[in-house]
């Protein structure tokens, strides 16, 4: 039974982590924007900025 | 005048020469609005953050300090098509925010907790009847008892708190069975490890927390989610006033940042958003959102102006008076707290399933105890067992029965069009057994419409229309849009409160006043059709014509009204307005009891009346004169279009131009409240046979974590059925 010394502190660890990584992403905003979140992950990543400005410069005044 | 636009009220300074706005901005609906705003507005230089909150509806801008104006912002939204409005995060918002990422904290620190006490609980319940050492079971348990007791002190503090709060003040609530159910399944496990003993419960006090944080953090969801909205709501309304800030030159400012005694300046067509006295100027005022009165009331100097008056021929200079100085407002806001007393009473299903709980629950664990111990238990034995009732007689079904039903039927509630803004309105709504309608602004649209457009020719019609543009008088505006028109008229000329004029091919036409346009003898005659519209008058050469315009009834309100009957619910109309309005909208819809020309008072008296009799009212009306009865009545609901102070007591808000958000709250509600009271008794029917199982002794750890998890699955499941009510009732749809 001494593989319980190395198991039983590795699993809390593990707990841990995963605690820690929650309040984590609590804390940086991640719970503010369900909807949001959930189309950024399928959204196109970030085309560089140049196609969004051709079609945003006619309709200026 | 030069006009500009002053946003310094809502910037923040977050240092290091980097600024912040929060705007809300009305039809972001999908990821492809979100990535379209975001790229338009990060190609603006000096943009640092530009993301948008899709639940929230709402784009939150960084960018550096120096030239970019704020208002910069807005024109590039509405560039790419979206109206935004500055926005400030009302307190009680941000309150409620904060309290929403606490009870996330607890449930995931009391998540962590059941996870590792479970994942140490599964050897020591398979062990103990297999091959496990005393020594091994006890170091579990103790490891157990370190993990979940820091966990179960910092994830009960929501309970703790609440309990406390019920407690100092002598009452009783849902936390406190809770708290003690907790506290002595630990204390007891506690002792128990320390005698060696098979069992601990662990893992059921902190699996215990943490559904019942579920639940919480459901409930609490629900209530943000619906301030966020109504949040917005007010910041769409655009609250600005045009402040003047010299002698000539004025800014458009918001209402935040207006004083009393500043001087606020009030076009036609603008609607005054502040309380004051005309201080120059002569107009016509529609006050149809305070009084529910439809007839124009004459204003000049001297006049006292209130927030949500509509002003509609000539500019007005206004002298800003403190906002509780009206007489009327006053009046109303002392009604308004009387009233809002009164329904503070209402216990919530939740608070009488719990006033039975406690002391049934209480009293079998003492009776359990005292059995087992005149049965010649040892007095260990028989507290071990009572503690096992209380742990089992789990609160957690009954915790999360109602907060379950309750957010699944406002979501389903908040696709149909009704926000709800008070958290047992559901259940008081489903109660609801005789409906007072308000007839300005609710049954009728806040709009204006032309009723006899069929009796116009299209030429003159689209002519007209184009004409109109050129006018800012509400009235004109109304033709403007009935007719579709999109370009004004070259040379139009607005003649204050007279009407416009131009001139089309060599002929003059003039739309305003019948007497501007020589059309004094339609006039009379049209009166005698329809006394109650307004009008508006039309000449091109000789040719004249009269539009009759008048605020229009919901599309589907009589369809509705016989929706709310066939439901077995009373329908009555209560109205500021002049008799004869209100009969004809009541013989529209097919409503036999009406008043017309009532004050405040008088429909508080009504409303007060009518619960004397022991009657369930439910009052849906917008204007202020309606906030006290709104606020009296057991349920009420009001339109978006409705006056802040009604709004504000309102406990559903309806959108858009249909009145089916009615009927289908009244729906959703009623079949709410019956899963609900279903929930309540699949608890209690879990409870009658958990029970004799505790009372006799035999419920180990395992079973009470099994019976536990299973029962408040069953509740959660159940209350999924929220979301749809039955077809063929769904007539709304």
């Amino acid at each position: 039974m001494e593989v319980m010394i190395i198991l039983v502190p590795l699993a809390l660890a593990l707990g841990l982590a995963g605690l820690v990584g929650f309040l984590w992403s609590l804390k940086s905003g991640q719970y503010e924007d369900l909807e949001g979140a959930a189309w950024r992950a399928i959204a196109d990543d970030d085309e560089p900025a140049a196609p969004a400005q051709p079609e945003a410069a006619p309709s200026r005044p | 005048m030069h006009v500009t636009r002053d946003f310094s009220h809502y910037v923040k300074d977050l240092g290091a020469g980097l600024k912040h706005i929060d705007l809300a901005v009305e039809g972001v609906s999908c990821a492809g609005c979100m990535a379209k705003i975001e790229r338009g507005l990060s190609a603006l230089p000096d943009v640092t953050l530009a993301r948008v909150n899709l639940t929230d509806r709402r784009v939150a801008l960084e960018w550096k300090q120096g030239t970019l104006d704020p208002a910069k912002f807005i024109d590039r939204l509405a560039e790419l098509g979206y109206k935004a409005y500055p926005f400030e995060k009302a307190s009680a918002e941000a309150t409620e925010a904060e309290e929403s990422r606490f009870l996330l904290r607890c449930l995931g620190v009391a998540a962590f907790a059941t996870m590792n006490v479970m994942m140490l609980s599964i050897p020591v319940w398979s062990g103990n009847v297999s091959d496990m050492l005393p020594e091994q079971r006890d170091f579990f348990h103790w490891l157990s008892a370190v993990i979940a007791l820091p966990a179960a002190a910092y994830a009960g503090q929501p309970f703790f708190r609440s309990a406390w709060r019920a407690l100092k003040t002598g009452n009783v609530n849902m936390d406190v069975p809770i708290c003690i159910g907790v506290i002595l399944a630990l204390g007891m496990s506690i002792v128990e490890t320390f005698h060696h003993a098979e069992h601990a419960y662990f893992d059921a006090a902190i699996m215990l927390l943490a559904f019942l944080l579920v639940g919480r953090y459901l409930d609490q969801s629900m209530r943000r989610r619906t301030r966020a909205v109504a949040g917005n709501l007010a910041a769409l309304k655009a609250e600005t006033a045009t402040k003047f800030i010299g002698p000539d030159e004025i800014s458009e400012v918001p209402v935040a940042a207006v004083r009393a005694g500043d001087l606020v300046l009030l076009r036609p067509g603008e609607r005054c958003a502040v309380d004051g006295v005309v201080v120059e100027g002569r107009s016509e005022i529609d006050q149809s959102l305070i009084t529910g009165e439809t007839l124009y009331v004459p204003a000049e100097q001297g006049t006292a102006v209130y927030a949500g008056s509509l002003n509609i021929s000539g500019t007005l200079r206004v002298r800003v008076s403190a906002a509780a100085e009206g007489t009327l407002l006053a009046e109303i806001t002392r009604l308004l707290d009387t009233a809002l007393q009164a329904r503070s009473r209402y216990m919530r299903l939740a608070d009488r399933a719990s006033r039975l709980y406690a002391p049934v629950v209480h009293a079998t664990a003492a009776l359990t105890v005292l059995g087992w111990a005149l049965a010649g238990a040892s007095w260990h034995d028989a507290i071990v067992t009572g503690i096992a009732v209380l742990i089992i007689t789990c609160p957690c079904a009954l915790g999360l029965a109602i907060p379950t039903v309750q957010t699944v039927a406002s979501g389903a509630m908040f696709k149909s069009g009704v926000l709800l803004n008070a958290g047992d309105a559901i259940e008081r709504l489903a109660e609801a057994e005789h409906v007072i309608f308000d007839k300005t602004g609710t049954l009728t649209l806040p709009e204006l419409e032309v009723v006899n457009a069929a009796d116009i020719p299209a030429d003159i019609f689209s002519v007209a229309g184009q004409l109109a543009l050129s006018s800012h008088h509400p009235v004109a505006a109304a033709v403007a849009q009935a007719a579709k028109s999109r370009s004004p008229l070259m040379g139009a000329v607005e003649e204050p409160g007279q009407g416009v004029r131009a001139v089309v091919d060599g002929v003059e036409i003039r739309l305003g006043r019948p007497a501007f346009c020589g059309a004094e003898a339609l006039v009379a005659q049209h009166a005698s059709v329809d006394p109650e519209a307004s009008v508006v008058a039309f000449s091109r050469g000789d040719q004249k014509y009269l539009f009759s315009v008048r605020q229009g009834l919901r599309p589907d309100a009589a369809k509705i009204v016989a929706g709310l009957q066939r439901r077995g619910i009373k329908v009555e109309i209560l109205s500021g307005d002049r008799e004869a309005a209100v009969a004809a909208a009541a013989k529209a819809l097919g409503i036999s009891e009406w008043r017309a020309g009532v004050t405040p008072a008088d429909k508080i008296a009504r409303v007060e009346e009518l619960k004397r009799a022991g009657v369930k009212v439910m009052m849906v009306g917008d204007g202020m004169n309606d906030a006290p009865s709104l606020a009296a009545a057991h349920v009420s609901m009001s339109p978006i279009s409705a006056a802040h102070l009604s709004q504000a007591t309102a406990d559903l808000v309806f959108l858009g131009r249909p009145l089916a958000p009615v009927l289908a709250a009244v729906d959703y509600a009623r079949k709410a409240l019956h899963l609900m009271r279903q929930n309540l008794w699949l608890a209690v029917l879990y409870n009658v046979l958990a029970v004799p199982l505790a009372i006799s002794g035999v419920v180990t750890p395992l079973i009470a974590a099994a019976a536990m998890s299973g029962s408040s699955i069953l509740v959660m499941l159940n209350a999924l059925r929220a979301r749809r009510v039955r077809e063929e009732a769904a007539s709304w749809k």
